[in-house]
C-alpha cells in the first residue's frame, strides 16, 4: 500500500518537475551563465524535520550568492524529496544525474540513502557534496567524488561526552539506539567507544527501530539498571518522543545525545521534557565570527529558524560556489571536483571550513544544552 | 518488574481494543477488514483535529472522534462490502475492497494533514505521575487502560444482554437462519461495523494520545499486530482478542526485559506461531460455531 502511494506520489511529482525543467530550460540563459546543482532532501519521512531546515538553509544562500554577484554566473538549485529511504533517493539520483544533468548534488539527507545513492554518481563521475551524513564510514570512502562538510559523529561525540562527564562526573550508563538505520547505528558504535575509553561503564544496551511509538519497555529495562546518564541514538521525531516516555516514568537523570537530537524539532516535540538535554554539535549557534552572524541575519530575514542542519546545507552551497570560483568560473563535473581539493579556510558559519585528504569536513565542534527551551552552548 | 508489567498491561489494553473490533466484524462476517487499521488512524487525527483546530476540550473530543469513527465504519461497510454480498466469492473480494477503502482512506489523510508527524498540543492532558506500587505511571496512562477495560466490559454487555447483542449473535451464526427469524441482516451488519470501527477509533485516539505522534501510516503499528492478535485468539472470539491483546502486550515487554529489544517481534510471532501448531483454531477459537 505504501509503496504503490508512493510510487504514484513521485510519478506525479516527476510529471510535474519534469513540466517545469522544459520550461527552465528553453527560458535559460546562454550555456554556461548557470551552474546546475541538484539537492536530494529527506521531505518527508522520519528525517523530514532536517530536510526542511535544510532546504531552508540551501534557498537562503542561493538567494544570497546570486544577490551578491560572488560569481560571474548564477546558480540554480533543484531540490527533490528523498523521502528519507534508499529506493527513492537512488530514483533522485538517477534523475539529477541523466534528466536534469546537474553540475554537482547536495544530500541526500541520511548517511543510510547515502549508502546507496552515492555509488550511482561516484559510477557517473557526478561530485556529491554531503551537508548531513554523519556516518564514519561507508560515505566519503565510496569514492573520490564524494564529499563532505558535515563533521562525523567520530569527530563530535568524543568531545561532546568528555565535556558532559567533566560537567557531571558519571560513571555508569544505560544506552539506547535505534539499529534499523546506518546513522543512528554509526552514533552508537562511537559513543559505545567514547564511553569505553571515558571510563564509563554501559549497565545495559537496548534497541529499537524507526517506526516504533513505544519505548516504555526498553527505558524501564535501562533504568531499572540504576545508570547515572541514559545515552541515546535516535532521529529527531524517535528522540523527542524517548526523552518524553522517559521523563514520564519519572526518570530525573541527564540525558546525552546524538546528532539526531541537533534539531528544533526535538525541542519543540518534546517540550519541557527535553530540559537539560546535552549534545554535540557541528555548528557553534553563539559564534560571532561575520561568516556566521551573516547567516543569522539572511535566515532571520526569511523566516526561518537556523540550526545545525541549515547551516551546514548553506555552507555546502557557498562550499560548491568557491569550488567554481576556483576552477575558474567552469561548471563541468571535473571542474568542481577540482575546485572542491582547492577549498582551504574558507570563512563559513560552521567556521574556517578545510577538508580533510579523504575529503571529510574538518573544523571545530561544539557542545549544547536544552536551557529553557533553546538549545544554548555550553562553554 | 512491575513498571514492566504495567507498561505490558498498557500496551496490551490498546492493542486488545484494537483487536476486539477487528474481530467483531470477522465473527459476524466473515471477513477480514483490513482497512480497520485505517480508521484507527483517522479517528486519531479526528481527535486531534477537533482538540487543536476546534479546541474543543478532551473530554468531548474523544467521545465525537469515536462516533466520527463509527460513520466512517458505516461508509467503509456501504461502499466496500453491501455491493458485494451474495456474490459467491464476496470473501475474497471483500478483503480486497476494504485494502482499497484503506489506501483511500490513507491518501485523504495524507493529503488533509500530510506526511509529517503531528502531535497534540502540549498540555491536552494534565502531565501528572502517579505511583503504583514500585512502579509509576502517568495519569494518562492509567486513564487510557480504565477507557479500554470499560468500553471491553460494554461490549461484553451489549452482546450477552441486549436485543441488538443477541441480532448480531444469531447473523454470526448463520444469517440465512436469522432472516427467516425475522433479523434484517444489512442493519445488523451495519452495526456491528459502527461499533467494530468505534471500538477500533476510540483506540486510535487512545494510542495517539498515549505516543502522540499521528502520522498518515500510523496504523501500520497495531495493523499486524491486530492481526496477530485476533488469530492468537481465535477470529471471531471477542474474550480470546481481550486475553490475547494483554498476553501480547506482556510478551512484548518481557521479551525486551528479558532478551532484548532486538528479539521482540521475533519472539511475539514465534509465540504466535507455536499456538498455532498447538492449537490451529487459537486459544479461545471454535471449531464450527463461532461467537460474536
Amino acid at each position: 500500500m505504501r509503496l504503490a502511494g508512493r510510487r504514484i506520489r513521485s510519478l506525479v511529482l516527476l510529471l510535474a518537475v519534469s513540466a517545469a525543467c522544459k520550461e527552465k530550460t528553453e527560458a535559460a540563459a546562454p550555456a554556461g551563465t548557470t551552474a546546475r546543482i541538484g539537492a536530494a532532501l529527506s521531505l518527508t519521512g522520519p528525517a523530514a524535520p532536517y530536510g526542511a531546515t535544510q532546504r531552508a538553509g540551501i534557498q537562503t544562500a542561493v538567494e544570497d550568492i546570486n544577490a551578491g554577484n560572488a560569481l560571474p554566473l548564477k546558480l540554480e538549485v533543484l531540490i527533490e524529496d528523498d523521502g528519507s529511504t534508499k529506493e527513492q533517493g537512488i530514483t533522485v539520483f538517477q534523475k539529477f544525474i541523466n534528466r536534469d544533468k546537474v553540475s554537482a548534488i547536495i544530500g541526500p539527507t541520511l548517511s543510510t540513502t547515502a549508502t546507496a545513492a552515492d555509488p550511482i554518481a561516484q559510477q557517473e563521475k557526478v561530485p556529491v557534496l554531503a551537508v548531513s551524513n554523519t556516518s564514519p564510514t561507508g560515505i566519503t570512502d565510496i569514492g573520490n567524488y564524494i564529499w563532505r562538510d558535515s563533521l562525523t559523529e567520530k569527530q563530535v561525540i568524543p568531545g561532546a561526552f568528555k565535556k558532559a562527564k567533566e560537567k557531571m562526573g558519571f560513571k555508569t550508563a544505560g544506552v539506547l539506539y535505534g539499529n534499523d538505520d546506518v546513522f543512528t547505528k554509526a552514533g552508537y558504535d562511537v559513543m559505545k567507544k567514547t564511553l569505553d575509553d571515558l571510563g564509563v561503564k554501559v549497565v545495559d544496551t537496548q534497541t529499537f527501530a524507526k517506526p516504533d511509538r513505544d519505548f516504555a519497555a526498553q527505558l524501564t529495562a535501562l533504568t531499572g539498571q540504576k545508570p547515572e546518564v541514559l545515552v541515546v541514538s535516535a532521529l529527531a521525531d524517535n528522540a523527542a518522543a524517548i526523552v518524553t516516555q522517559a521523563r514520564q516514568q519519572g526518570w530525573t537523570g541527564p540525558i546525552l545525545g546524538g546528532n539526531g537530537f541537533n534539531s528544533p524539532a526535538f525541542i519543540k516535540n518534546a517540550g519541557t521534557a527535553s530540559e537539560g538535554v546535552m549534545v554535540g554539535t557541528s555548528w557553534n549557534s553563539a559564534s560571532p565570527a561575520p561568516a556566521n552572524q551573516r547567516f543569522l541575519a539572511a535566515m532571520k530575514a526569511k523566516g526561518a529558524n537556523p540550526d545545525q542542519f541549515s547551516a551546514q546545507a548553506y555552507t555546502g552551497v557557498y562550499i560548491l560556489a568557491e569550488a567554481i570560483k576556483l576552477a575558474g568560473d567552469k561548471t563541468g563535473r571535473e571542474d568542481i571536483l577540482a575546485g572542491l581539493g582547492k577549498v582551504k579556510d574558507l570563512d563559513t558559519p560552521l567556521g574556517k571550513f578545510s577538508f580533510t585528504p579523504s575529503r571529510d569536513a574538518s573544523h571545530e565542534p561544539a557542545v549544547q544544552q536544552v536551557k529553557e527551551g533553546k538549545f544554548q552552548v555550553v562553554e | 518488574m512491575g513498571q514492566q508489567a504495567l507498561n505490558g498491561v498498557f500496551v496490551g489494553s490498546i492493542y486488545a481494543l484494537f483487536a476486539v473490533g477487528y474481530t467483531l466484524v470477522f465473527g459476524v462476517l466473515d471477513i477480514l477488514n483490513l482497512a480497520h487499521a485505517a480508521v484507527f488512524m483517522l479517528a486519531a487525527f479526528s481527535a486531534l483535529a477537533l482538540v487543536a483546530d476546534a479546541h474543543l476540550p478532551l473530554w468531548m473530543a474523544l467521545p465525537l472522534a469515536v462516533l466520527a469513527a463509527g460513520l466512517i465504519g458505516l461508509l467503509l461497510e456501504r461502499l466496500a462490502f453491501r455491493p458485494l454480498r451474495g456474490r459467491a466469492d464476496s470473501n475474497i473480494s471483500g478483503l480486497i475492497s476494504s485494502l482499497a477503502m484503506a489506501t483511500v482512506f490513507e491518501a485523504i489523510a495524507l493529503q488533509l494533514f500530510g506526511p509529517d508527524v503531528s502531535r497534540f498540543p502540549l498540555g491536552t492532558f494534565p502531565d501528572r505521575l502517579i505511583r503504583v506500587g514500585t512502579a509509576s505511571a502517568s495519569l494518562l496512562q492509567l486513564c487510557i487502560i480504565g477507557i479500554s477495560v470499560l468500553l471491553m466490559a460494554l461490549l461484553t454487555f451489549l452482546l450477552a444482554r441486549t436485543r441488538l447483542g443477541r441480532r448480531l449473535r444469531a447473523v454470526a451464526e448463520s444469517p440465512r437462519a436469522a432472516r427467516i427469524l425475522g433479523v434484517n441482516v444489512d442493519r445488523t451488519i451495519a452495526a456491528a461495523f459502527f461499533l467494530s470501527s468505534a471500538l477500533g477509533g476510540a483506540a486510535g485516539v487512545l494510542f495517539g494520545l498515549a505516543f502522540n505522534s499521528i502520522s498518515p501510516d500510523v496504523g501500520r503499528s497495531v495493523e499486524l499486530k491486530g492481526l496477530a492478535v485476533i488469530i492468537l485468539g481465535g477470529m471471531g472470539s471477542i474474550p480470546g482478542a481481550v486475553v490475547a491483546g494483554f498476553a501480547l502486550g506482556l510478551i512484548e515487554v518481557f521479551t525486551v526485559a528479558r532478551f532484548g529489544s532486538s528479539l521482540r517481534d521475533a519472539v511475539s510471532f514465534a509465540v504466535l506461531f507455536v499456538v498455532l501448531l498447538a492449537r490451529p483454531r487459537g486459544l479461545f477459537g471454535q471449531a464450527a460455531v463461532r461467537e460474536a
